[in-house]
């Protein structure tokens, strides 16, 4: 069974008022454990929208979401445990640091699941490692890190729940190349060993490339496009179209092609491309 | 105005230390913009950038050295008000800089404080909306808008003031790829048609492409300085330094690696994608 089930899904703010916005409409997708999902889309394209109702802090206008079968908005009880398994960090996680301690920090979502003490220490500890927050800062005001260190503190918070579904609205942003390589890996890791479902919200259409094994692409609160990396970024005048850009690989590409070099679609990394085109050149003679 | 040969911002010999106690965040720095000229500075989380940034209005001074705009000492209090009409200034997060609770109104702030007379203060925020694409939502409430929108707003504000200067930090870190293209676009006609001077603060390599000059901060100090196409062509140092280079360079380089010979200035797509297809294709014909 998937871990969430999203059925007809419909989202209007303000409803009967001049503001009155239809942010989604009619959305049904099932997101399996283990998988790592890219979303991705344009400003005001319905994904953030989306994803505050996976964990039920918005309502469905109608429509349905379910975590392991049962509807998350039926009952109190089943909706506290859902924010619990689903975990959700935001944009700037940063900024909703507010303990003395970062060890205190990471500990509050765990201790308001009611764990015990060492059960806490123990997932704190955890969580710390996965995002490659030292011991040494255990103690530290949260307010004293560096950006970075404060990303992955606000994100160590979240994992230290052991979510079953994780997701991140833009883990990367504002970070620099190394700080952003290092989260992507620390995401992958906890995908990997937890088996969680992940969906990474993203601009960046080379991160997302690298690292998601389903993308799907929101345009107009529908989804538009929904399925492997390859088989979305061949599709690169109908992501265009829509004001999306695709990965640098692809577009170098299919600049080669219109040039006449012989590539295959569905190239979305710099590393396949290298490969195909150093292939070519040991033909010719190059390399 | 000053003469145009005079640069527009001049720093000597500087040194800035937010304690005693803390490693200098910039030091020995010697630097000089052009009047006109339109500067990336790329750096990574903590190199110094964002502190160059708030150092060159006066936010910050200098603990040593001295930074002159348009001849204008920013320790001399006398002239700090000149200053910051000269220089604008555009920070990372939109939610920290507006200050209104409607679009245009917000705009408007800087020039009616300035004393500009209403009929002007009209063009301009009507002109400045536009330019960042969001005259249609000037009666919207800010807070009611995307990210990626609020930072047009914050933008459209400097703007506004009509500075002969715009430095942005990070603009761009939580735009969509619309969103950053809108925005560059409006800064470049800017620059264009006003002769504004540019100085953008990134880590958006895609965006450094498009400056006349790129200028690499390293641990506050200067790391490399030269038109994109030079300091990006520098692979090795550029990773040294925890930087990455644009998608276009990093496969001429792989492939340069593997028996090419490759120019590593070609960093757009297409003079990338011609230089590799002509290799190829001469390679084809001579086997």
């Amino acid at each position: 069974m998937p871990i969430l089930t999203v059925e007809h899904l419909t989202h209007v703010y303000s409803p009967g008022t001049p503001l009155e916005k239809t942010a989604i409409e009619d959305v049904s997708l099932e997101i399996e454990k283990g998988q790592l999902l890219g979303v991705i889309g344009h400003t005001g394209s319905g994904k953030s929208t989306f994803i505050q109702h996976l964990d039920g802090l918005l309502k469905p206008t109608s429509g349905v979401v379910r975590f392991n079968g049962a509807d998350i908005n039926a009952d109190k009880a089943l909706l506290r445990n859902v924010r619990f398994q689903v975990g959700l960090v935001f944009q700037y996680p940063e900024y909703q640091l507010f303990e003395e301690t970062v060890f205190r920090d990471i500990a509050f979502g765990p201790k308001n699941m009611g764990l015990d003490e060492a059960e806490v220490r123990e997932r704190v500890a955890e969580a710390a490692a996965f995002v490659g927050v030292p011991e040494a800062l255990m103690e530290a005001s949260p307010l004293e890190l560096s950006g970075g260190q404060k990303r992955r503190v606000a994100i160590a918070g979240v994992i230290a729940m052991r979510p079953e579904v994780l997701i991140l609205d833009e883990p990367t942003a504002g970070l620099d190349p190394a700080g952003r390589e290092s989260i992507l890996k620390n995401i992958c890791a906890y995908q990997k060993s937890s088996g969680a479902a992940v969906l990474l919200i993203s601009h960046s259409m080379d991160e997302v490339a690298r690292i998601a094994d389903r993308l799907i692409v929101f345009h107009d609160g529908h989804v538009a496009m929904d399925g492997t990396p390859a088989e979305v970024f061949g599709q690169a005048p109908m992501l265009k179209e829509m004001g999306l850009t695709v990965p640098a690989a692809t577009e170098i590409a299919l600049a080669l092609r219109a040039r006449g070099v012989a590539l295959p679609d569905g190239i979305y990394t710099i590393s396949h491309l290298q490969e195909l085109l150093c292939a070519m050149g040991r033909e010719g003679g190059i390399c | 105005m000053e003469s145009t040969s005079t640069p527009i911002i001049q720093i000597e010999n500087l040194r800035f230390q937010y304690s005693e106690t803390d490693l200098p965040a910039i030091e020995d720095l010697n630097l000089e913009i052009a009047r006109g000229s339109f500067v990336a500075v790329l750096g990574r989380n903590g190199s110094g950038k964002s502190t160059l940034a708030r150092l060159l209005n006066g936010i910050l001074l200098p603990t040593a050295g001295r930074v002159l705009v348009n001849g204008m000492d920013t320790a001399n209090e006398a002239t700090l008000l000149d200053v910051r009409r000269t220089i604008g200034m555009v920070f990372q997060n939109p939610d920290n800089q507006i200050v209104a609770s409607v679009v245009e109104d917000d705009v408007a702030f800087a020039p009616e404080n300035l004393g500009v007379p209403p009929a002007e203060i009209r063009r301009r925020v009507d002109e400045a909306l536009r330019c960042v694409g969001m005259y249609e939502f000037r009666m919207h409430a800010p807070h009611l808008l995307s990210g990626g929108q609020k930072q047009r707003v914050a933008i459209a504000g400097v703007l506004a003031m009509q500075p002969e200067c715009i430095v942005l930090d990070e603009p761009t870190a939580m735009l969509d790829p619309i969103g950053r293209r809108e925005v560059l676009a409006a800064v470049e006609q800017l620059r264009q048609e006003l002769g504004m001077t540019v100085v953008l603060i990134t880590h958006h390599m895609e965006e450094c492409v498009r400056a006349d000059r790129l200028v690499v901060m390293s641990e506050g100090r200067l790391a490399a300085d030269g038109t994109p196409e030079a300091v990006f062509s520098q692979v090795e140092q550029m990773h040294a330094l925890g930087l990455t280079v644009p998608e276009t360079t990093e496969l001429l380089y792989g492939l340069n690696r593997n028996g090419f010979h490759l120019p590593l200035t070609a960093l757009s797509i297409e003079r990338c994608a011609d230089a590799i297809a002509d290799a190829l294709n001469h390679a084809m014909k001579d086997a």
